[in-house]
């Protein structure tokens, strides 16, 4: 894995929770800023799922097992388009807290993932 | 006219109980789904992924994953359903789901030996940063002011 892409996600996803966290804290719903910032880190994370396959596929295993980090890959690509689309539906500021919870979780992920693939090894 | 009076019978009830079946998924209750949906799907996953390959490292520990991952799940669709039923059926495992977390998380530090690999539910959810100990407990209050808004 490419440590500066999981840094890259795990960052822009700490500031997208703090962003929609303060859309929280005023009381608004996620608006069209919010969605694009959503679909920047989305993109990220589907581009390190890619890469995390590509390397797969050219030998290179994780520390912990291709399973798991298979799984923490696609968990970690459908966190945010998941609480996005549940904000989407959710007008309120809740919809807001969700994908700041949902940008925590990336963040969570994206520190395992760094651990499960060898930390820092590869 | 009978026909209108029954249809509006029939439909008020309904009408009067829509909006109580929505209101366990909306709102902050859409925070709580979300956070039952993710942790439904790591504790289902890890404890499958775990039962699978390694069962006999720790059999004790990834059954309570699986139950844990169970509670998580039962929980998550009566969020989703709503209605008084699911409500008080929420209610009742976000309690065992309480229970359980304090009671396992003692366990695993009571008796370390017991457990040679983690649950989900360990050391009170300090994995997962404590927050299986708040779900319930948040989770219990939801649905407390879910009851008094729909009454």
């Amino acid at each position: 894995m490419i440590d500066a892409l999981t840094v890259a996600v795990a960052a822009t996803a700490l500031a997208l929770a703090a962003w929609c966290g303060w859309a929280t804290y005023r009381d608004q719903p996620t608006k069209d800023w919010h969605f694009i910032g959503m679909a920047l880190v989305s993109l990220l994370g589907i581009a390190q799922l890619v890469i995390g396959c590509v390397q797969l596929a050219r030998g290179q295993s994780p520390d912990e097992g291709t399973a798991i980090f298979v799984a923490y890959l696609l968990g970690a690509s459908a966190c945010i388009p998941a609480t996005g689309f549940m904000s989407l539906s959710e007008r309120t500021r809740w919809g807001s807290a969700t994908v700041a919870a949902g940008g925590i979780v990336l963040a969570v992920l994206e520190v395992r993932l760094f651990d499960i693939w060898g930390g820092g090894s590869a | 006219m009978p026909d209108t009076t029954t249809s509006a019978a029939s439909t008020a009830p309904e009408a009067a109980s829509a909006p109580a079946k929505r209101s366990l998924g909306t709102g902050p209750g859409r925070l709580l789904v979300t956070l039952y949906g993710v942790f439904t799907v790591a504790a289902a996953s890890r404890s499958l992924y775990q039962v699978i390959a390694q069962f006999q490292v720790a059999p004790l520990a990834y059954s309570l994953s699986a139950v844990s991952a169970v509670v998580y799940g039962f929980i998550l669709v009566s969020l989703v359903r709503g209605g008084e039923g699911a409500r008080k059926a929420a209610a009742v495992s976000c309690a065992l789901e309480l229970i359980g977390v304090l009671g396992i998380g003692t366990w695993t530090l009571v008796e370390p030996s017991a457990f040679p690999d983690a649950t989900v539910w360990s050391d009170y959810g300090m994995d997962y940063l404590f927050i299986p100990v708040a779900l319930p407990v948040t989770g219990l209050m939801w649905l407390r002011r879910a009851r008094t808004e729909a009454a």
